[in-house]
């Protein structure tokens, strides 16, 4: 194993910034997924760390004018513990207990999540699915970057070098549900083989759903929001044959590939299927 | 937990274990353990205090690497080091610098240490060159730095197209025509198994230590010492004083620690021999994945013929087995596939054919089963579908044919003794309420169909969302090594008093986390009239214990622990009798300050009545056998088809139960190992490398995915071994991989016939079922022709 990188830890947002606009450092939180990184078998050894981890202002799960606010360092395990999501945003408390296991959801972060970018990370689809904004900020202030933008290419993120995940806003609109659902090879420390959360509003039985949010991973090489099969939901209600149409479109409308974990049938077909499930338990038929 | 004790010919007093404890909330206990001796290496390893090789410190020692081909097959031409590298202060190894044989020994000697220059690389992990340096920086740095100049050649990666076969076996009896006509149904069944990595927790791992006099000492993680020893003796040129081997605290073996060791040791004491200094060689996760030796995948195909009232008349019964590379262990994983292939079943017609042939894939070799989990899974498959073939329960089919007393074997051998398959499959029965759940499962399963039993298409579901099922199957494992791979080892165990008055038990046969050292004392104590507190276990050092053999094969406790009740019984009746008669335990102290120390050696004797002929394949192919059946009840998602393995009865009769926690144990860990081998345990290759390379994607079962399970222990003891055992290490992994198969088929009607039944496999089956109009999936196709061509 190589050495150890250098790293750096500073106490205040302002020094990190400093450090950031003063050459390249990695920033890392819980660690899960840049300590794997360390040894340099799989891709490059970062060459200097910034450890976040006395950013106060990166911390915390907080309401605010109808909107949940998580701090990037927020934890599945701080998740799991909050009433504040457990009221609000039921799908992320129980997308947060699917990753990894106890340990990993000790130390395992929201914003490692959205920063390691991976297809694969079971809480992207939430953030997708409950139009997060995703607020970043660096030495020239702070900006907001919606969750559909933040993943450009696979493995990238909408950060520039030199900044910072601040924290996670999520808008709480009336009538609004998600549900969530992983496929793993195994009940704990699994990667998906698909993952899916799905949004709607609804406003009474008769009428149909609106804002339609169907977000998957492990399906492309980021995680992305099937626009056709929302398309293909909006305004609707979730009839048998809405729910035949809707798994049909995403079925097609997707292209995932065979890889070590899963096929490309598999994937596809089993989106199709949750999706359907997920639709007529809501439906209730 | 229970224990049923089977009278037997050799039957001693029944004892039984002591039931499933149940805790009162805020006690505390000594465990389930109270009555029993607590592992002996437990506390150690409970506070970090074990020392696991790893862990040992040898100053000045430096890190070893290897360097290894990346292609499957190719000729070896050159090994270029990077002139512009700074290679002072580093060693590197090549074949050339191998004083004795370039070969590991093994039973057929075509593996060499390192390929020589000139020599053909036969899969893409085979080491070429070593390199040791102070540091493992200095490592990382220069190994990128050895070039490998190489022609390629062409791969061979289809067992079945290979041409160089390791070993074929040809078992037969009765008369295949004769019987097949008078079957009422023909069946046919193709079932193929994939690689199985034995994943011990800790990796593994070597140090070499060279002498002045210019021998070598290997400490290690292992399982088998005099292997090892064998192999420093023929590849370095030591005599047998000079190489010494010394077992550290091992993680785990499950097979993959039997012959793997020795080429690491070779390696680290290659690097040790030039660097003039200790040389480690610890392998990390991800080389121990790409680069040890898996289960042997594969192929087994059955033409079966019953009547009309379940009896078995014909089986015909083909074996291919994937070698990989090199021949390591294969023609005994190979024969003891085909001598299991058939199943414990009684059948007057039987030819089973069996070979193995070299890929170009990394070596496959010993793992729990060796060999036959893959073939009892076909064959417990081929029952199952027999069984719903007839509409017969499973069950039942079994109960039909299942050994008795005095049954013929496929090798002509008669079952003498301690035959419990009935007892076990009765016990299982019984204990998982089969027959009931059966029926509940079958009832639910039309009801599903009213409303569409399975999905109506691919991209959607149908109105259930989960589907139960359960199943069962059977299997019996040879105790021992086959043959007469017994009396050609001729281990030997010992037992002495020291000269200061300890009581000390020497065998070369090594704790892994099974328990040796934990049993062997409660053995030899029992003899002694002491407690197992006061015999200790020596170290498993070359220098200072006998070959007892290697510790695999289930052989410990039966083998060499018979070894050892023999040795302590001796050893009593010397000191006894030196002292008038007086018990052991009161005289052996002063026995020893007056006489000196005692030592027995105790060599294994042929057991009476029992011979095979290793040539003609007929005979007696092991001494006696366990038995086991499993019941597993599953739950399957009719949307994404993931098993979740539920609950589990396992009964196993292992002839005689030494410690029941332990024995238990062996079930519960044996069974979950089974189970991840039916479900997830996956590696899929390219171009002959494996991909699954690495924790995060070759998967087990955590703890999270382990079902309820129920472990009944039988007792249908062995004449042959003073204490009745007959082993239990292997026979659980045999038979819960056929179970959960047969329970996937009664929750949602498909056969999968292939190992691991992914939730890919399932689903594809079930549509393939739908296409097909027919719940039995490819199956019903591919049978009812067979069953017509096959009809008299
Ligand atoms: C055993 C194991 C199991 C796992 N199981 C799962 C699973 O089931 N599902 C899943 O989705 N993931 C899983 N992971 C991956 C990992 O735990 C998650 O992605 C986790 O959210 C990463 O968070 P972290 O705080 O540990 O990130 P770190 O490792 O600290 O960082 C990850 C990346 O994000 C960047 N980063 C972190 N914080 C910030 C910030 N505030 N601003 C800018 N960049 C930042 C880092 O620079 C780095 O590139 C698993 C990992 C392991 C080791």
């Amino acid at each position: 194993m190589p050495a150890e990188p250098p790293l750096d830890v500073p106490t205040s947002l302002v020094e990190a910034y400093e450090l950031l606009a003063s050459g390249p450092r990695v920033p890392i939180a819980g660690g899960t997924d840049l300590m794997v990184r360390i040894t340099g078998e799989i891709g490059a050894t970062p060459q200097r760390l910034m450890d976040i981890s006395r950013l106060e202002d990166l911390e915390g799960i907080s309401l605010e004018t109808g909107a949940l606010v998580l701090g990037a360092r927020t934890t599945y395990s701080e998740i799991r513990r909050s009433v504040l999501c457990l009221v609000h945003l039921p799908a992320m408390v129980e997308a947060a207990a699917t990753i990894g296991a106890v340990q990993i959801q000790n130390r395992g972060t929201i914003g490692g999540n959205l920063g390691n970018a991976s297809p694969a990370g079971d809480m992207l689809p939430v953030l997708l699915a409950s139009d997060a904004e995703i607020v970043v900020g660096g030495s020239r202030g702070e900006r907001t970057v919606p969750a559909d933008a933040f993943f450009p290419a696979y493995r990238q993120t909408a950060l520039a070098p030199d900044e910072l995940i601040l924290r996670i806003r999520i808008p709480l609109p009336q009538g609004r549900q998600l549900r969530f659902r992983k496929v793993g090879t195994r009940r704990a420390q699994a990667i998906s083989k698909v993952v899916m959360c799905v949004a709607w509003r609804s406003h009474g039985a008769a009428s149909g759903w609106s804002d339609v949010r169907v977000a998957v991973g492990s399906m492309a090489p980021t995680p992305v929001r099937a626009t056709a099969t929302e398309a293909a939901l909006e305004g609707q209600r979730p009839t048998p044959e809405v729910a035949d149409r809707a798994s049909d479109v995403l079925a097609d409308e997707l292209h995932p590939i065979d890889d070590v974990r899963s096929t490309a049938v598999y994937r596809r077909t089993v989106a199709a299927r949750i999706l359907h499930r997920i639709l007529r338990d809501a439906g209730g038929w | 937990m229970t224990t049923r004790a089977m009278p037997r010919p050799a039957a001693q007093p029944v004892r039984s274990a002591p039931d499933a404890l149940v805790l009162e909330v805020g006690s505390t206990t000594a465990g389930r353990a109270a009555g029993y001796p607590l592992r002996r290496e437990g506390p150690a390893k409970l506070t970090g205090a074990a020392r696991y090789t790893d862990d040992l410190v040898f100053p000045g020692a430096w890190y070893g690497a290897t360097i290894r081909s990346t292609e499957p097959r190719a000729r070896l031409l050159r090994i270029e080091l990077d002139p512009d590298a700074d290679w002072s202060g580093v060693v590197v190894v090549t074949a050339a610098d191998i004083p004795g044989e370039n070969l590991i020994s093994a039973i057929k000697e075509d593996q060499p240490v390192l390929v020589p220059i000139g020599g053909e690389i036969r899969h893409h992990a085979e080491p070429v060159a070593l390199l040791a340096a102070a540091d493992r920086e200095t490592i990382r740095h220069l190994r990128s730095r050895i070039r490998l100049v190489t022609e390629p050649l062409t791969p061979v990666f289809d067992p079945e197209a290979s041409d160089h076969v390791f070993a074929a076996y040809d078992i037969s009896k009765g008369d295949l025509d004769a019987g097949f006509s008078a079957a009422d149904v023909i069946l046919e069944g193709e079932y193929r198994v994939g690689h199985q990595e034995q994943l011990y927790i800790e990796n593994n791992a070597m140090i070499a230590v060279p002498a002045e006099d210019g021998g070598m000492t290997v400490h290690g993680s292992l399982q088998c010492p005099y292997y090892v020893h064998r192999a420093m003796k023929k590849a370095l040129g030591l005599t047998g004083d000079q190489a010494r081997v010394i077992q550290a605290e091992t993680g785990g073996g499950f097979g993959g620690k039997e012959e793997y060791p020795s080429i690491i040791a070779l390696h680290a004491a290659l690097l040790a021999r030039k660097a003039g200094r200790p040389v480690r060689m610890i392998y990390d996760r991800h080389e121990d994945l790409a680069a040890t030796t898996k289960r042997h995948p594969a192929i087994v195909r059955h033409r079966t013929g019953i009547t009309a009232d379940g009896t078995l008349v014909a089986q015909d019964i083909e074996v291919i087995m994937d070698g990989g590379a090199y021949c390591t262990l294969t023609p005994v994983v190979l024969s003891r596939g085909a001598l299991h292939a058939a199943g414990p079943y009684r059948c007057p017609n039987v030819r089973i054919r069996a070979r193995a042939t070299r890929t170009n894939t990394p070596p496959n070799g010993a793992f729990r089963g060796f060999g036959a989990p893959q073939t009892e899974f076909a064959m417990e498959t081929q029952v199952n579908r027999l069984a719903d073939r007839l509409g017969m329960s499973p069950a039942e089919i079994r109960r039909r044919n299942a050994y008795e007393l005095n049954d013929l074997t496929p090798t002509g051998q008669v079952l003498r003794e301690s035959v419990a398959a009935q007892e076990v499959l009765r016990l299982a029965v019984e204990a998982s309420d089969f027959e009931r759940v059966r029926q509940a499962t079958a009832a639910s399963a039309s009801a599903r169909s009213g409303s569409g039993i399975l999905p109506p298409g691919r991209r959607r579901s149908g109105a259930a969302s989960a589907a139960s099922g359960i199943g069962m199957a059977l299997a019996w494992h040879g105790a021992g090594f086959t043959g007469s791979g017994e009396v050609h080892l001729g281990s030997v165990a010992s037992v002495e008093v020291t000269g200061d008055g300890r009581v000390r038990v020497l065998i070369g046969s090594t704790e892994m986390g099974q328990g040796t050292s934990t049993i062997f004392p409660m053995m030899v104590s029992g003899q002694l009239g002491l407690s197992a507190d006061a015999v200790e276990m020596a170290p498993v050092d070359t220098a200072l214990v006998p070959d007892s053999g290697p510790t695999v094969a289930s052989r410990t406790a039966m083998v060499v622990g018979g070894l050892c009740i023999e040795a302590a019984r001796r050893l009593r009746a010397e000191v006894e009798a030196r002292n008038g008669g007086r018990p052991f335990a009161e005289v052996y102290r002063a026995d020893a300050a007056a006489h000196g120390p005692t030592r027995i050696d105790q060599r294994f004797e042929p057991y009476p009545g029992i011979s095979f002929d290793d040539e003609a394949y007929r005979g007696d192919a092991y001494p006696v056998f366990g038995w086991a059946a499993c019941v597993a009840a599953v739950d399957v998602d009719l949307d994404t088809a993931e098993v979740s393995v539920r609950d589990v009865v396992a009964v196993d009769d292992v002839g005689r139960v030494v410690h029941p926690i332990l024995c238990e144990g062996q079930v519960e860990g044996g069974t979950l190992q089974a189970i991840g081998y039916a479900t997830i345990e996956e590696i899929k290759l390219d171009n002959g490398r494996y991909l699954n390379d690495r924790l995060a994607t070759y998967l087990i079962p955590t703890a999270t995915d382990a079902p309820n399970m129920r472990t009944i222990l039988v007792e249908a003891p062995f004449s042959g071994a003073p204490h009745g055992a007959k082993g239990v290490g292997e026979l659980p992994m045999d038979v819960a991989a056929p179970a959960v198969i047969a329970a996937i088929h009664d929750a949602v009607g498909v056969w999968v016939t292939e190992l691991p039944a992914t939730p890919e496999r399932i689903l594809a089956a079930m549509d393939a079922g739908v296409g097909a109009g027919d719940t039995s999936g490819t199956d019903a196709a591919v049978t009812s022709g067979d069953a017509r061509r096959g009809a008299p």
